[in-house]
């Protein structure tokens, strides 16, 4: 191995760079090369890092993950529990597009939904005012890893007053062990437009997923993206979401994270005049699960909104980790703020980090947090006790009923469903 | 029905319950009257197997069994409902999805199907219009933002649809106001019936205006100290609990 790489998948990548996407678009090589330079000189993020500091993520450098072929061998049945059925689907097997497996038929001309290898090939101009542009390399060596790797991912680009009349679902599978899957996905809201998109992570055995969205909310559009989660309990995830919003702008974000062995998920968002964003989430981890939600906020200029709400269930030996950072500047006066995470313990071996960070450097703002971290009330199991219900089958009850205040906030009835079996699987109950 | 004989109950170190003896028989209706401290609620959770209570002595027989050794959710099954004095809110859960696995874990212990979804709905809208309630309440999480009154005849409600043996009634008609107090009442009137007994818990006579009692029984200290007919409440009242605690002292 190089000595002076920190990381040995540095030393593989000139092997797998001949191979990548957009090879001969020379803007993007450079801001590849720029970012496995600032990858290779300290590899993954580690402890010392504050916002790595409860998540070890060494076990990936150990692990020596690898770009895998195209394949055509993927569990259907998997496929097809977790593709929405009133949705356009895009699905990315291994990391690439599988256009057998997606349909978008429908869909007006006027949307532009592609594969970005697709892109690169021929258009990559379109990439250039957005790729790089909502988050960069020193954000943290993830991002750099994501864009000095990926391979592929979703260019969507809705234009000014489109209003999506269904939803669009990027459904990202695995089938291959010791993959190494890296997809970059750049969503772009036109101007009063309206759209809702469903992220989906699933997948078999071990392998590294790192994702990466930009995403760009223009002036008075609104965007609601859903994240689920759920992957091989073998496997490690990364999941960056990088979001731009424009004045007068909607951003939402639902998070739903079922884990893999360590999953890491960050929303942050930088909010512009009169903008609303409203972060959500629900992590559940069982086991040895580790799950790390990171989010920030950037308040950058005056009457924005913004409402975070965070639930998580850890139960056995699960980890759980919650970093809430909202940054209030200067200019950025009448700034409404409130977050809240709350934590449910439902083993004495589980654990939770809950760190809210408000950062407020304006006078005039109103700016709230809350954290709480329990275990079920012992009196409500009585009460559903006495009710004849037993004490296995009340605290399922009372779990799930926690959880479902989440899962109550979603509007796509078939991914709402989708989320009910997901915990039902996890907290055996009758509906 | 229930026999209590000589039972003794601490919580922690301290005598609760002294040897307390009861009887109540099918189509019965007794009131437990008694000063605060002097161990109504304790009687009540005991009855319904609360954690936190030490039985030190004595028995608990009901319907022929042991009553103490049962779980709680055994006891529910068995047909002994705890109307509670302090209705639990549980946010998430759907009055009618709690009134539904409640009816469907008594179906199941008798070895009978579960009910049907339509059937049940019919059925239990009949209740709420027993209890004079709006429909609403059984979306409604359970007893969450409920007003002192509502959560009052939600206990009932979930008494009907359960229909038990022994209907324990704690303080319930505390903070209810007169109104309240009469629909809890005529509620409670219409599940009487021969094969199944009431024991009210009340500090004050007010409830029993409503829902007549065959016997009327004095808790203080943990015992039993007078037993009578419902006159006994009326001279309660009119006397205040402290006429029987010097008669007791003489």
């Amino acid at each position: 191995m190089n000595a002076q790489l920190a990381s040995h998948y540095s030393s593989d990548y000139p092997e797998y760079a001949a191979n990548l996407s957009g090879q001969s678009v020379a803007w993007l090589k450079t801001l590849r090369s720029e970012a496995l330079a600032t990858f290779s000189s300290t590899g993954f993020p580690t402890l010392r890092e504050e916002e790595w500091r409860y998540t070890n993520v060494s076990a990936i450098e150990k692990k020596r993950f690898k770009p895998v072929e195209k394949t055509g061998t993927i569990n259907e049945n998997l496929l097809k529990t977790y593709r929405l059925d009133d949705a356009w689907t895009m699905v990315f097997v291994d990391g690439y597009f599988s256009p057998e497996h997606s349909h978008t038929s429908g869909l007006s001309d006027e949307v532009e939904l592609s594969s970005i290898a697709d892109i690169l090939e021929t258009q990559a101009e379109k990439l250039k005012p957005y790729l790089g542009q909502a988050v960069s390399n020193d954000e943290h060596n993830f991002v750099a890893f994501n864009t000095a790797w990926f391979n592929d991912g979703v260019f969507l680009n809705i234009p000014a007053k489109q209003v999506l009349s269904k939803p669009i679902q990027l459904l990202h599978i695995v089938s291959q062990p010791d993959a190494l899957v890296t997809t970059r996905n750049i969503i772009v809201a036109g101007k009063h437009s309206e759209s809702e998109i469903i992220e989906t992570f699933i997948g078999e055995n071990a392998y590294l997923n790192a994702a990466v969205n930009e995403v760009f909310v223009e002036e008075n559009a609104a965007l609601t993206l859903y994240k689920l989660q759920s992957e091989s309990t073998k496997s490690y995830h990364f999941g960056g979401t990088y979001v731009k919003q424009q004045p007068n702008s909607r951003f939402n974000h639902n998070s739903f994270s079922f884990g893999a062995l360590l999953a890491r998920n960050d929303v942050h968002t930088d909010l512009e005049t009169a903008s609303e964003c409203s972060l959500n989430g629900l992590y559940l981890g069982v086991k040895r699960q580790h799950i790390d939600n990171h989010t920030r906020i950037n308040h950058n200029k005056p009457h924005g909104i913004s409402r975070e709400f965070y639930k998580g269930i850890l139960d056995n030996r699960a980890r759980g980790v919650f970093q809430g950072r909202v940054v209030v500047v200067e200019d950025a006066q009448k700034t409404d703020s409130e977050m809240n995470n709350r934590n449910l313990l439902l083993s004495n071996d589980a654990e939770v980090d809950t760190k809210p960070q408000l950062e407020i450097y304006a006078d005039d703002v109103k700016c709230a947090h809350g954290v709480t971290v329990g275990q079920l009330e012992e009196k409500s199991i009585f009460y559903l006790q006495s009710r004849g219900v037993d004490e296995e089958t009340a605290r399922n009850v009372l779990t799930f009923a926690f959880a479902n205040e989440m899962v109550d906030k979603v509007s796509i009835d078939s991914l709402k469903t989708l989320l009910e079996t997901e915990l039902l699987k996890s907290l055996p109950i009758e509906l | 029905m229930l026999s209590i004989k000589d039972l003794t109950v601490n919580v922690g170190d301290k005598q609760i319950l002294k040897g307390l003896n009861l009887e109540v028989k099918a189509g019965e209706v007794h009131a437990i009257m008694g000063p605060n401290g002097a161990g109504k609620s304790t009687l009540s959770h005991v009855l319904s197997g609360k954690a936190g209570y030490t039985i030190t002595g004595g028995s608990v027989t009901y319907e022929g069994q042991e009553l103490t050794e049962l779980d709680p959710e055994m006891r529910a099954r068995e047909g002994v409902f705890l109307a509670f004095q302090y209705p639990v809110e549980i946010p998430g859960v759907s009055n009618i999805y709690l009134l539904k696995a409640a009816l469907n874990a008594i179906r199941k212990h008798r070895g009978a199907d579960e009910i049907d979804a339509m059937d049940f709905l019919v059925w239990v809208k009949d209740k709420v219009r027993l209890l004079d309630m709006d429909e609403k309440f059984l979306y409604r999480a359970v007893n969450e933002g409920f007003s002192g009154g509502e959560k009052k005849r939600n206990e009932i409600l979930q008494m009907a649809v359960m229909e038990p043996k022994l209907c324990i009634l704690d303080e319930t008609d505390s903070g209810l106001d007169i109104d309240a107090l009469k629909i809890v009442a005529h509620g409670v009137n219409s599940l009487r019936s021969e094969n199944r007994a009431f024991v009210m818990i009340t500090h004050y006579q007010r409830l029993l205006d409503y829902i007549k009692p065959d016997f009327v029984h004095v808790l203080a200290d943990g015992k039993i100290v007078k037993s009578g007919g419902a006159e006994l409440a009326l001279e309660l009242e009119e006397k205040g609990y402290s006429w029987l605690e010097k008669q007791e002292v003489a």
